[in-house]
């Protein structure tokens, strides 16, 4: 099943490499990732999508905290969360069309960011299968091109993914 | 104080403790090697990178200490891979320190420039690039203290040239090194304890399973009170050979691929196994499904990851293997299980008839005759280091090494090469051991140049050649499960006591069994290092053996009475 998960790196030289290169030394095949800096400084949060099971989630769990210069990872699959992608599609739209693209955009809840007298450029934000439903309308008036940015997720609630300065790692409790 | 970049390096190693660094110097490295020169450091040169990594690996393994090994940018960066993935593969501790080239040319494809923290992303436990000199005691002094706790493991650290020769003023750190995403310190839970007392003291049928982990975290002393606390008998992964007394009544012997019969056998029928700092590696295993199925299973291991890997585990206790032995043995009281070890050694039912020792040694010289030979004749004493192939399995399977730490072989990564520069290693980390290196004629020919290292340096090694010209194990296998099809397994090799004499060492040959003693009391009076060109019997097969993915009971064993090279279909 697709797993959400987040982790916390330090903010260093080379860190996405290593994160990256990880899931390909251990056969798991990343299907979105996206990464940024967070509230605090030094401090970077990626955002994965992996198709795997459980145990071998934890397994990769395991394997993450090995590298250094992971401080903190959560698996959030099964957390109450908010996950947002945000796609840009700019799409064929001249005088006769214009105002049809319009109604679906206002449907969406999306915002044109741009218009020229041949196209628009379109933003949504949202979860991905209601971006998928959106491509699904467009795609019969003719898209351009199209640009995802990838899931971001954090946990509903008032906790902090990683307390400042604590130490992150979970304690590791193995009885099956 | 005003220091360069090379100079903070040095007293950098000389705090941590390096008393010697195995190298080679290039473009890239010269004002380290510069530097080197206004410090008491000892410096092997080596004959190539691969050989400083050995020999580093080597003497970390021999010491418990970390091994430091120094080469240049691209081709001595390169040639240093395949002694990190060693030991990467086995977890010693070790640091490798590259030249790189000037910060301001990287990424432009300088002369002898290649992407090393790239390459060794995946076999390093973790590396450093470091292009400012105020970077350099940092990056060092994370490095040994990422190699040396939690699973050791190697770290290389890349210092771009401008890094080593521009100027700071320096003062040494000393507070202590704090890294916020490196944890390797955990410790069980007071109630995993109890679970894992519980378990050992119902169990009927109880099996240890030692490996690396006794020896990398000192645990010897303390599993040896445990066994005998417990007397639950101990099974020796092959990196564990050395951890427990081969010649102790409770110790079985080698697991796995070509471990005993009535090892294999007794863990298949064990109600419990006890893994002490071992990984269940699928040479130890054999098919993962039928696997002491009977068994439940306590892992004590210092590495999450390896928890659940390969074996699923009713307890894991994670952290320091020593420390784990040590909290269990407070609440153990002694234990029975006479009736289980008397069965174990009645599963070793005609092993005796088939052991090789029992085969007359006057027609054949047989390796793992010599092997055993040498063994008695140095009283079990030697540091033993192997290369890869059928004499290291001979060699784990008759050289009863007793003491910690004078068992050295490449396991995790099977590395043929690693045993002459990993002698040397072990030789200059344990100057008064007396060191043997057990080789075959293929593996020996990969670092065959290291000898050249031996005798510039003084060191006394002892080689052995088990020469059978072939690349025996590969042989054995095509005898086995390639209907003897010999592709590219037959090897001519040199003269390897001229190829001694042209070092100025001594070459000796033995071509039968009553010439064993008499050479090896040569080599153990000669002053420098000798080799031993012993031209065992060709197609002999290392037994019992567990093809790869058969149930580890499922054994080919030395087939009975007499002929040796038996194929695996006349004996099933």
């Amino acid at each position: 099943m697709q797993h959400t998960l987040v982790i916390l790196v330090e903010d260093k030289p080379g860190v996405l490499n290593r994160v990256a290169s990880l899931f390909r030394r251990r056969a798991f095949n990343i299907e979105s990732l996206t990464v940024g800096h967070t509230d605090q400084p030094g401090l970077s949060r990626m955002t994965i999508m992996v198709d795997s099971d459980e145990a071998n989630i934890q397994r990769l769990t395991a394997y993450l905290y090995k590298l250094v210069n992971v401080i903190q990872m959560h698996d959030l699959t099964a957390t109450p969360k908010v996950s947002r992608d945000l796609a840009m599609i700019k799409v064929a739209a001249d005088a006769q069309n214009r105002t049809q693209i319009m109604q679906i955009v206002d449907v969406f809840r999306a915002r044109i960011v741009d218009v020229t007298n041949t196209s628009m450029i379109i933003e949504i934000t949202g979860d991905e299968e209601k971006i998928e439903g959106f491509v699904e309308v467009l795609r019969p008036l003719g898209i351009i091109e199209m640009v995802r940015t990838g899931v971001v997720a954090m946990a509903r609630g008032g906790n902090a993914l990683y307390p400042p300065n604590g130490n992150g790692h979970h304690e590791y409790s193995m009885v099956n | 104080m005003k220091r360069t970049g090379a100079q903070i390096m040095w007293e950098t190693l000389i705090r941590e403790g390096v008393e010697v660094v195995f190298g080679y110097p290039g473009g890239a490295n010269l004002p380290i090697y510069d530097a080197m020169l206004d410090y008491s450091i000892r410096h092997v040169l080596v004959r190539h990178e691969q050989g400083a990594a050995h020999m580093a690996d080597g003497y970390a393994r021999a010491s418990g200490k970390v091994g430091v090994a120094l080469a240049t940018s691209g081709p001595g960066a390169t040639n240093l891979v395949t002694g990190i993935a060693t030991a990467m593969m086995d977890s010693t501790p070790t640091v490798f320190i590259t030249g790189q080239v000037n910060s301001r040319l990287i990424g432009y494809d300088a002369f002898q420039e290649i992407d090393v923290t790239g390459i060794t992303l995946p076999i390093t436990k973790h590396n450093y690039l470091v292009t400012r000199v105020d970077e350099v005691e940092h990056a060092i002094r994370e490095a040994f203290y990422i190699a040396r706790t939690g699973r050791p493991g190697p770290v290389l650290v890349d210092i771009a040239k401008d890094a080593q020769q521009n100027t700071l003023d320096w003062e040494p750190e000393t507070a202590p090194i704090k890294m916020r995403g490196y944890r390797p310190d955990y410790s069980p839970s007071d109630k995993d304890f109890q679970q894992a007392l519980e378990m050992i003291r119902s169990a009927r049928r109880p099996v240890i399973l030692a490996g690396h982990g006794v020896l990398m975290s000192g645990a010897v002393e303390s599993l040896r009170k445990f066994v005998e606390r417990a007397n639950i008998p101990v099974a020796m992964t092959l990196l564990g050979l050395s951890g427990f007394p081969a010649t102790h009544p409770l110790n079985l012997g080698m697991m796995g691929m070509h471990g005993e019969a009535w090892v294999n056998n007794s863990i298949q029928e064990a109600d419990l196994i006890l893994a002490f700092g071992m990984r269940f590696d699928d040479r130890v295993t054999g098919n993962l499904k039928t696997f002491a199925t009977g068994a439940k299973k306590i892992h004590c291991d210092i590495d999450p990851a390896e928890i659940n890997k390969n074996v699923r585990v009713d307890l894991a206790l994670l952290g320091n293997l020593r420390q784990t032995i040590d909290r269990l043995l407070e609440n153990l009281e002694t234990l029975d299980h006479s009736d289980w070890v008397n069965h174990i050694y009645a599963l070793k039912g005609d092993s005796a008839v088939r052991d090789i020792q029992s085969l007359p040694g006057t027609d054949h010289l047989y390796a793992a005759h010599v092997v055993n030979d040498l063994w008695r004749y140095t009283h079990g004493n030697a540091l033993v280091v192997t290369d890869v192939g059928q004499h290291q399995m001979w060699t784990a399977q008759y050289f009863h090494q007793d003491h910690p730490r004078r068992f050295l072989t490449s396991g995790g990564l099977g590395t043929m090469g690693f045993g002459l520069p990993a002698g040397i290693g072990a030789k200059i980390a344990c100057p008064d051991a007396d060191v043997w290196v057990v080789a075959g004629d293929g593996g020996f020919q990969m670092t065959q140049a290291e000898l050249a290292t031996a005798a510039q340096e003084n060191v006394k090694v002892n080689v052995a050649i088990m020469n059978n010209g072939y690349l025996g194990m590969v042989r054995q296998w095509q005898e086995f499960f390639y209907e003897r099809r010999y592709a590219a397994t037959p090897m001519r090799s040199p003269d390897f006591v001229k190829i001694a004499e042209a070092h100025g060492l001594t070459g000796l040959r033995v071509t039968r069994r009553d010439q064993v003693e008499d050479a090896l009391r040569q080599a153990h009076a000669a002053e420098g290092s000798v080799v031993i060109d012993f031209r065992v019997e060709q197609e002999d097969s290392v037994y019992p053996m567990v093809p790869t993915g058969a149930d580890l009971g499922n054994m080919i064993r030395r087939p009975l009475p007499t002929p040796l090279v038996e194929t695996a279909a006349s004996e099933d």
